[in-house]
């Protein structure tokens, strides 16, 4: 059903070296709306980098990217911003120093008539939208450096959903976050993900994303190991993918797969 | 505002404190650090008019601070965008003196004779400040482009340009000192005709109380049309009357330093003037310089404050990571400053010049240092993101006090930079205690 509708996002042969170190060779991925893909591997498979592509942080050497089927210019978060894709960090990325509303509309302030800051109304839209992800989030006039972990990351959140995204990319959106928060965010990648927003979730921890996924992606070497629908595998099948690069029946397998006739050793 | 209204609206946090001083404090929203500063400024005033048999907190003497500030004070506004940003500048000292040099020549030699205009027309000083600042904005432009988009550390970059526009400053008339200026230009220096007088001045002061007011009317309507916790009307009639009062009373200093008695005369003879028992009164009013220092903080505020740019400065100063995957132009942003605070060199180098009637190679000599330490003084994080412009003024005006403070007591003058050196560290260290205490 879903190879009928065009991807909202398809990556091909996508690679980039850092001074001769191949990052990421070759690597292809899509999205579909509405629908959550997990990138999984090891730290340093090549995952964040290639996302970082998608995203506008790093250039790719060569492949391409389309959007809606239609082919992107991707040079920097800007580009990537305009074509609805949005990035939460495994680092956060927030300015500590400022406020979270200015945090939230960084980038993107409003202003008024006289193309002055509004900062009435960005923190206004700051109230509205913290409310909806994080209730009981009081502390609008701190800077960010003096909240707590699971505080920061609804900031980081609530700003990559402010303003419309189509693709929202997570970057171990749970990392720093009790087990409460965690749940949370889970019911937000549902809900997000109802509204036909596409998403990728990066993690190298299977237990975080294999339930709120449709497909895992699992990178290895920086290379794709293989692609597979997340019903047609389990979790075992998906860990040996991760581990050695063995692909399972049930998964279609990528160039970084282990090759049978050609034991690694 | 009723007690009703009140409960409706999220609590002002004043709401909640204990002692008075820590509500006080809270209803005002006053920034507890500039509280602090203006409290060791005060006693530091205080303490050299004891020390130096009361010659500190005069009327003369405080004027001349003002004006002995002025330069310094314009610089160190962009001084604290740069810091901000995690950047330096070394070389603002020798911009000064370069773009000084430039002028002088403009305004002596290639203005009024080679283009003809004649020494005394009334556009010169409007064309040689023109000159200065597109030269300040030019300086700037280059070192920022090379900080920004050839990565080249600001610090190495500003240390070359230090060289650089302080040897250039030389070439430009082979060392010789340029004088004297310009007469209109030479208002910018201050001295009696470079003041606006009383009556000028009393309009500074209405103009300032209005400002304040308005902004105090303003701020509440916007937190009211948000639905925003308020502040407590008395504490914003206390903030309005502390305001003015401190404008008020400046401005009355001011006006109570009066012409030297002979320039008074030649004045009143001049006008045909009597001059009455006991000598002509005639004040000096707000320093000229003063008044453009004024501007520019008032400017730069709204910069750092109200605009994007300002706000990227800081986001920038923060996380620069982050800034720029926020989709932030950070490369141009960093030229941006840059090119502002070349501008605002230019503007300094004005006051300077005019101030010493003459443009001389030695002009902003060290200025670099002490605008750097104004700014530290005021609050500015050297780690980036943290800094106010207020404060940072306020910082130059400690600077100059210690210096002129102890040129009153008649301290050798190696023994003042070792002062100045201890108090710099001192501040700082203190400065880093405030901080970590209150996160």
């Amino acid at each position: 059903m879903l190879d009928r509708k065009i991807p909202l996002v398809e990556m091909n042969d996508i690679s980039i070296s850092f001074g001769g170190i191949h990052a990421v060779e070759n690597a292809s991925i899509d999205l579909y709306p509405g629908e959550v893909v997990g990138l999984l591997g090891h730290n340093g498979a090549g995952k964040s980098t290639l996302i970082k592509i998608l995203s506008g942080a790093y250039k790719r050497d060569t492949g391409t990217i389309r959007i809606n089927g239609e082919e992107a210019t991707i040079n920097n978060p800007r580009d990537a911003k305009a074509y609805g894709i949005e990035t939460i960090y495994q680092t956060l990325a927030v300015a500590d120093n400022v406020d979270a509303a200015a945090n939230l509309f960084l980038g993107r302030e409003l202003t008024t008539a006289l193309g002055t800051l509004d900062d009435a109304a960005m923190e206004s839209k700051a109230r509205e939208v913290m409310g909806r992800l994080n209730p009981s989030f009081r502390r609008f006039k701190e800077p960010v450096k003096a909240l707590s972990g699971g505080q920061r990351q609804s900031v980081a959140i609530a700003r990559a959903i402010l303003f419309n995204a189509r693709i929202l990319i997570m970057d171990e959106p749970t990392a720093a976050l009790g087990p409460q928060e965690t749940a949370q965010v889970g019911d937000l990648i549902k809900q997000l993900k109802s509204e036909g927003i596409g998403i990728f979730l990066i993690s190298h921890d299977i237990h975080d994303v294999f339930d709120l996924a449709d497909r895992v992606c699992v990178m290895k070497n920086g290379k794709v190991v293989g692609t597979a629908r997340t019903k047609d595998v389990t979790k075992d099948e998906v860990l040996a993918m991760i581990i050695v690069g063995k692909v399972p029946a049930g998964a279609t397998p990528g160039p970084g797969a282990l090759s049978e006739h050609r034991p690694v050793g | 505002m009723s007690e009703q209204n009140v409960l409706l609206r999220a609590t002002h946090p004043s709401q909640g404190a204990q002692n008075p001083l820590k509500r006080f404090l809270a209803a005002t929203e006053l920034d507890t650090r500039l509280l602090g500063m203006v409290g060791a400024l005060i006693f530091i005033w205080v303490g050299f008019n004891i020390f130096s048999g009361g010659l500190f907190l005069t009327p003369r003497n405080l004027w001349n601070l003002s004006v002995q500030t002025a330069s310094v004070a314009v610089m160190v506004t962009g001084m604290v965008l740069v810091i901000v940003a995690r950047n330096i500048d070394l070389s603002v000292g020798s911009i000064l003196g370069l773009v000084a040099m430039v002028m002088g020549v403009f305004q002596t030699d290639i203005l009024p004779v080679q283009l003809g205009l004649g020494f005394g027309h009334p556009a010169v000083w409007v064309l040689a400040l023109g000159v200065g600042l597109l030269m300040g904005v030019g300086i700037g432009a280059m070192q920022g482009l090379i900080i920004a988009y050839l990565k080249v550390p600001a610090f190495i970059v500003t240390l070359g340009g230090y060289l650089v526009w302080r040897g250039a400053a030389w070439w430009v008339t082979a060392g010789r000192t340029v004088a004297p200026l310009d007469s209109r230009f030479q208002l910018m220096g201050g001295g009696p005709s470079g003041a606006i007088g009383a009556f000028w001045s009393w309009v500074v002061a209405v103009i300032i109380c209005l400002g304040i007011l308005a902004m105090l009317y303003l701020g509440r309507r916007q937190r009211r049309r948000f639905n925003f916790p308020l502040r407590p009307v008395w504490a914003e009639i206390a903030l309005g009357v502390i305001g003015c009062g401190i404008a008020i009373l400046a401005i009355a200093i001011a006006n109570s330093y009066p012409w030297p008695i002979r320039i008074a005369e030649n004045f009143a003879e001049a006008h045909g003037i009597p001059v009455p028992e006991g000598g002509l009164f005639i004040s000096h009013g707000v320093a000229v310089p003063v008044l453009l220092a004024l501007a520019v903080a008032v400017t730069m505020t709204f910069i750092a404050t109200r605009t994007r740019f300002g706000r990227y400065v800081f986001a920038m100063g923060g996380n620069p990571e982050a800034a720029e995957l926020a989709g932030i132009n950070t490369r141009w942003v960093t030229v941006k400053i840059f090119m502002l605070m070349g501008a605002l060199c230019a503007i300094a180098a004005a006051i300077s010049s005019a101030r010493l009637n003459a443009a001389t190679n030695a002009l902003g000599t060290l200025d670099e240092l002490y605008v750097i330490a104004a700014a530290v003084i005021g609050g500015t994080s050297l780690s980036g993101g943290v800094g106010t412009i207020a404060g940072a003024v306020l910082g130059a005006v400690v600077m100059q006090s210690l210096q002129s403070g102890m040129v009153l007591m008649g301290l050798d003058s190696p023994l003042q930079s070792i002062v100045v050196g201890l108090v710099l560290v001192f501040a700082v260290w203190l400065d880093t205690l405030y901080r970590r205490n209150k996160v």
